[in-house]
């Protein structure tokens, strides 16, 4: 129990691989064996949800800046650490990761029929890649879980994908993996500069923080290393026009892939600019910043117009991601308290209602093992209860008050409107769109007669498949109602965020201003022992 | 406590909603269930919003015993968003203004879901359809209670939820969902202006919520630009919900939904929203005499154009439609004149009127079992004569004829038109003229549906004592209503002055005043007689109809505003956006992303040309590697 008190982070991180690795034990040659073996690791995502709940208790709001810090040298040459720590954004991203985590293992019983036991191995392995990468205030660990997420990934789509999973794997993985490259080499450039300043390496992200690079213009080294970190990260979110692997990807990987890459993979690229690429390097940001909030709303606009005129369901939901993705760039560069927290929550927001619509897809797949929208018509009829969800996440997805879709809108708008009038107006008109592509997806999957007679006999949702939608159902609505409590815990977090990602020059080159910016100690702290 | 009551109005219906959801997602959805009694489904919603009613009015009783100057209470449930200094509650906030919305939502609400309980009593789902109404109910109900524009604006699209699911309520029939749809699109566009709207009163202001607003408006000095622009979105919003002239587009469609949804929905209510956000925030509007204008300018012109189209049409709730868009132009003109309080006024005795010509109609399709054209229909007179009654008064209400309460509103209206600084002799005919072919098209439905021979066999019914009992409450209704506004001694106007200041004294005569309302009472007989002489013997209608076949063709198909939209926007955009997706996202976007990929595939397939394999070849690019570097070498140290 003393382990697990002061190791709280370790155990959320990697009781999902440990679990996994001791689940392999388990036989899964007889179909009883099988059934054991899911629930077990049912079993297993739930107590890390739970253990996250425990951390959810524990956070002090306003605590230290970063808690349940543990920190252990690693490769103490170059100064890397196994150094973790939570703060009130990552809090919530943990709790959505773990949240979706026994969702998304309850929603492939039935659906995953081929190599069960590597198929639950992997989503686990993945679970620790993500949580992982949420937790890891060491740049170098960071890249390590990273890229630890693309593996599993990249095996998800590849072996349980669709018919073109090998091509859609290869594209998502290298695409991904070029973009994270240029991150690595700013890495090490960065420790090298700490080296210079300092006289040690370290990849600590509190250190690197107080190490100041030239910028000031388009190309000077701070912005060409913002650049490097931003291509990581807006390949990730995905940022226009970075994004066409998405699709792909989307479209072949089974619903469990599609939930998580929707989920949480894309929310890696959005937390990394909000822990690494915005403090790191405030000056290039305040250089690009309109570069950044016009591509995202140009990404808010084309993902919602290409996803209006998609005839395949799965595909329309990939591009409705882009546009709501767009929203979450833009409230990051607008640089202020109300859009920033929208974006945090629009992460989680898009989580849950994209996540809910893959689920919802991969159901009606599996029924009738076509997605394309011309096939269906009429659904409602014999498919009441499954309208009346696929209903309420719509409603989240085009953001209707009420639903929690409206609060990171209204949000994210109201700060670019601040930032900037002009591209919060762009932004707005996926409003619109989105009702648009949503509304007509419903109408024609859900609406008219049923025109195909293999669509008379279809079931409605099962017990299970109740049971995978219901927590995001209540989601939906008690975030749409209550986000005051997610904001509280995150507050304190945002406001540092935005004090070191505001460019102020002046106080940048003296140390007192940082320390005083800096309220926390221990942290620091552990990072000088260290040394 | 009074202001603790004041979250029970929406919570009641909010409650109905839950209950009548659940049973009908798990006792009673139709898959191989049979069909259920509506009555209960409907006594359960009646109920609540009954008690909605009763609070209501408990709350206008007690806010009646209030000086002016307090005459308001608020409630805070909840901080609802919160970052810093913004901060937006779920608070209510009930005043002399938001008072009257609610007794007219309640009121008329409670008398439409009675009705309901008769219209309804063949569907297969009606727990799902008095969910719906009672969620209508609850929404509408936080849009005018709501103490903030964000609480508004929850409320807002709320009952643009309701109104797309209960337009679409019978979904199997495509053409209803395709309705639905367009009217939530629609919306959605008027929205964008509200959010922005918002936006720039909250970056200008520092604050959205509508007790603060007051204040700081007079005290935070702002450029006639700045308070244009955001009057002007805000008004966007409107012409959205309120279907003004250029959105109205989608109210003739949402007549597709069960006739009780179109009497509270797109008649009484939720289509008024936008006269209540102007009359809210009428202290900002009355600061931008452009944004006034194009108010009244669009108010009027909505005003006239819909009621050349409700002349040609030949269903009858098109007909009330578009007699709706028609009314709504009248409140806006009534607004943008400064006579916010006349606007409301409207908005009372309309909901009363139109509800019960709605209902009315409704009970004329349920007793042609659900024919709504009316050259099928005719001489109804002697075959539903309670609902014949019930619909004279409501159609003299409408043409204005005394003292029936269309009457007192619209010749109110008329005159603030004419009279008030903003208004104009322009503004004052616009109305004029489109009062008299009120009367005109009115009367024609009067003349087509109840009088004559009936023109098909159809065998006609009256309709049940549940439909028809709350016709006589709306009848009674639009025939007193008026008296609350009548001019000079008007009730209305003083009450609501806490929200809504007192215009300035008119410099025109009160001599004139009579001129005019006795004209408008002229030009509304006019109008029924012309409507007579047409439409009492049909040739001469279908003559008349041979001599201006363009013009009636044009009327009819509703001036193509809805194919010029279709060819101006909807199909541009569904072909860029099918091109973006092929050429720019397939092709370019992502060719070039598979075309880096092809090209260092192509750069090792060419260089892997010189891997042969060979020793021998090895060997000589070896010694050819060699004597390169030792040239190089030697010729470098010379």
């Amino acid at each position: 129990m003393d382990w697990f008190n002061n190791h709280l982070l370790t155990f959320i991180v990697f009781f999902p691989l440990v679990w996994g690795v001791i689940g392999l034990l388990i036989p899964t040659t007889s179909g009883s064996g099988v059934r054991i073996y899911k629930n077990y690791v049912l079993f297993g995502t739930l107590l890390t949800f739970l253990a996250s709940l425990v951390m959810l208790d524990r956070f002090e709001t306003y605590g230290e800046e970063f808690q349940f810090v543990e920190s252990m040298s690693w490769i103490p040459r170059f100064g890397i650490q196994y150094l973790l720590g939570l703060d009130g954004v990552s809090l919530w991203l943990i709790i959505l990761t773990t949240f979706l985590m026994p969702i998304v293992i309850l929603g492939s019983f039935e659906s995953v029929e081929k190599r069960q036991k590597e198929f639950y191995f992997l989503l686990l392995l993945l679970q620790t890649g993500m949580l992982g990468a949420f937790v890891a205030l060491d740049l170098f660990l960071f890249y390590v879980f990273w890229e630890l997420m693309l593996i599993p990934m990249y095996l998800l789509v590849g072996i349980w994908g669709g018919k073109q999973r090998i091509y859609a794997a290869m594209k998502f993985f290298i695409y991904t993996m070029v973009g994270s490259l240029l991150m690595l080499v700013a890495i090490f450039y960065l420790a090298h500069q700490h080296h210079l300043l300092f006289g040690n390496y370290s990849t600590a992200i509190l250190d690197l923080y107080r190490v100041h690079i030239e910028g000031g213009s388009w190309l000077a080294p701070q912005s060409l290393l913002f650049l490097a970190f931003a291509l990581a990260f807006a390949i990730k979110v995905p940022l226009f026009p970075l994004h066409t692997w998405l699709p792909d990807a989307h479209v072949q990987a089974p619903t469990a892939g599609s939930v998580i890459l929707a989920g949480v993979l894309l929310k890696l690229g959005g937390y990394g600019m909000i822990r690494f690429a915005f403090p790191l390097f405030p000056e290039a940001v305040a250089q690009y910043q309109m570069v950044f909030i016009g591509l995202g709303a140009i990404a808010i606009v084309y993902g919602a117009w290409v996803a209006m005129i998609q005839p395949d369901m799965k595909k329309l939901v990939a591009y409705s991601s882009v546009s709501h993705m767009g929203y979450v760039i833009i409230g990051l560069f607008s640089l202020n308290a109300i859009g920033v927290t929208g974006s945090v929550y629009q992460m989680l927001n898009h989580g849950i209602s994209t996540g809910g619509l893959f689920l919802l897809v991969g159901m009606i797949y599996e029924r009738r093992h076509t997605r394309e929208i011309s096939d269906f018509g009429g659904i409602t009829k014999v498919m009441p209860l499954f309208a009346v969800v696929f209903l309420i996440v719509t409603l989240s997805s085009v953001a209707l008050p009420g639903t929690n879709g409206f609060v990171g809108e209204f949000l994210i708008l109201l700060g670019t409107w601040k930032a900037s009038p002009l591209f919060a107006i762009i932004a707005g008109t996926g409003v619109i769109f989105g009702a648009v592509y949503m509304l007509w997806m419903f109408q024609r999957v859900m609406f008219g007669e049923i025109t195909h007679p293999q669509n008379k006999e279809l079931k409605d949702l099962s017990l299970r498949e109740k049971a995978v939608m219901l927590p995001l159902v209540i989601a939906i609505f008690a975030m749409g109602v209550f986000p005051n409590f997610f904001f509280k815990k995150m507050e304190p977090s945002v406001e540092r965020f935005l004090s070191r990602s505001i460019s102020r020059p002046i106080e940048r080159y003296d140390e007192s201003a940082y320390s005083n910016l800096n309220t926390k100690k221990d942290v620091n702290h552990g990072i000088a022992q260290s040394h | 406590m009074p202001s603790e009551w004041i979250a029970l109005i929406p919570f009641f219906p909010l409650v109905g909603f839950l209950i009548n959801g659940c049973w009908y997602l798990w006792g009673q959805n139709p898959v191989g269930k049979k069909a259920v009694d509506a009555k209960i489904a409907g006594a359960i919603a009646s109920t609540f919003i009954f008690a909605s009613f009763v609070v209501s009015l408990a709350l206008f009783i007690q806010l009646g015993q209030l000086d002016e100057s307090s005459r308001y209470f608020t409630q805070v449930l909840a901080s609802w968003m919160s970052i810093g200094e913004f901060n937006i509650n779920i608070g209510f906030r009930v005043d002399s203004l938001s008072t009257l919305f609610t007794l007219v939502i309640t009121g008329v609400g409670t008398l439409i879901h009675i009705y309901s309980i008769g219209y309804m009593e063949h569907d297969e789902a009606p727990a799902k359809f008095f969910s719906y109404l009672n969620l209508f109910c609850f929404a509408m109900l936080v849009l005018v209670l709501g103490d903030s524009i964000p609480m508004t604006f929850f409320g807002w699209e709320g009952v643009g939820l309701c109104s797309y699911l209960l337009i679409g309520f019978w979904y199997t029939d495509m053409d209803k969902a395709i309705a639905g749809k367009k009217a939530f699109v629609a919306n959605r566009v008027g929205d964008l202006g509200f959010l922005l709207g918002m936006f720039l009163i909250y970056t200008t202001y520092g604050t959205l919520n509508y007790s603060d607003l007051s204040q700081v408006v007079t005290e935070i000095p702002v450029t006639a630009m700045v308070v244009t622009s955001i009057c002007l979105l805000l008004f966007v919003g409107c012409t959205g919900k309120s279907a003004q002239i250029p959105l109205y587009v989608w109210l003739p469609d949402a007549m597709a939904g069960p006739t009780p949804v179109s009497a509270l929905i797109h008649a009484a209510t939720m289509v008024t929203s936008g006269i209540y956000l102007v009359g809210r925030l009428n202290a900002l509007f009355s600061m931008s005499p452009v944004a006034m204008s194009v108010i009244a300018w669009v108010g009027a012109l909505t005003a006239f154009f819909a009621a050349t189209i409700a002349i040609a049409q030949s269903d009858i709730k098109k007909v009330l439609a578009y007699s709706t868009v028609s009314q709504l132009g009248y409140m806006f003109l009534a607004c943008g004149v400064g006579a916010f309080s006349t606007g409301i006024f409207h908005v009372i005795t309309h909901a009363f009127f139109k509800a019960l010509l709605f209902l009315g109609a409704g009970s004329v399709i349920h007793g042609m079992h659900h024919e709504q054209d009316m050259m099928k229909m005719g001489g109804l007179k002697s075959k539903m004569p309670q609902t014949f009654l019930v619909f004279v008064v409501g159609w003299l209400a409408i043409c204005g004829i005394p003292p029936f309460s269309g009457f007192f509103s619209k010749d109110e209206i008329l005159w603030k038109a004419f009279s008030s600084d903003h208004g104009s002799i322009g503004l004052y005919l616009m109305g004029a003229i489109t009062a008299v072919m009120t009367a005109f098209y009115m009367s024609r439905m009067i003349y087509l549906t109840f009088f004559g021979e009936q023109r098909s066999d159809i065998k006609a019914h009256e309709s049940p004592s549940v439909m028809v009992y709350p016709l006589f409450v709306l009848a009674a209704l639009s025939f007193a209503g008026g008296w609350i506004g009548v001019p000079h001694m008007n009730w209305l106007e003083h009450w609501l002055l806490p929200v809504i200041p007192e215009e300035a004294p008119t410099s025109v005569s009160h001599s004139m005043e009579w001129v005019l309302m006795g004209l408008s009472v002229a030009g509304a007989a006019a109008g029924i007689f012309a409507a007579r002489r047409v439409y009492q013997d049909l040739s001469l209608a279908s003559e008349l109809k041979q001599k201006f076949l363009k013009l009636h063709q044009i009327l009819e198909n509703k001036w193509y505003v809805d194919e010029v939209y279709e060819s101006l926007f909807v199909q541009p955009i569904v072909r860029l956006s099918r091109w973006i997706w092929k050429v720019v996202d397939v092709q370019m976007i992502d060719g070039v992303v598979v075309g880096l990929g092809k090209l260092s595939m192509k750069t090792g397939q060419s260089l892997k040309v010189i891997q042969t394999g060979s020793i021998h070849v090895y060997a000589i690019m070896m010694l050819i590697g060699l004597l390169v570097t030792l040239g190089y070498v030697a010729y470098g140290l010379v």
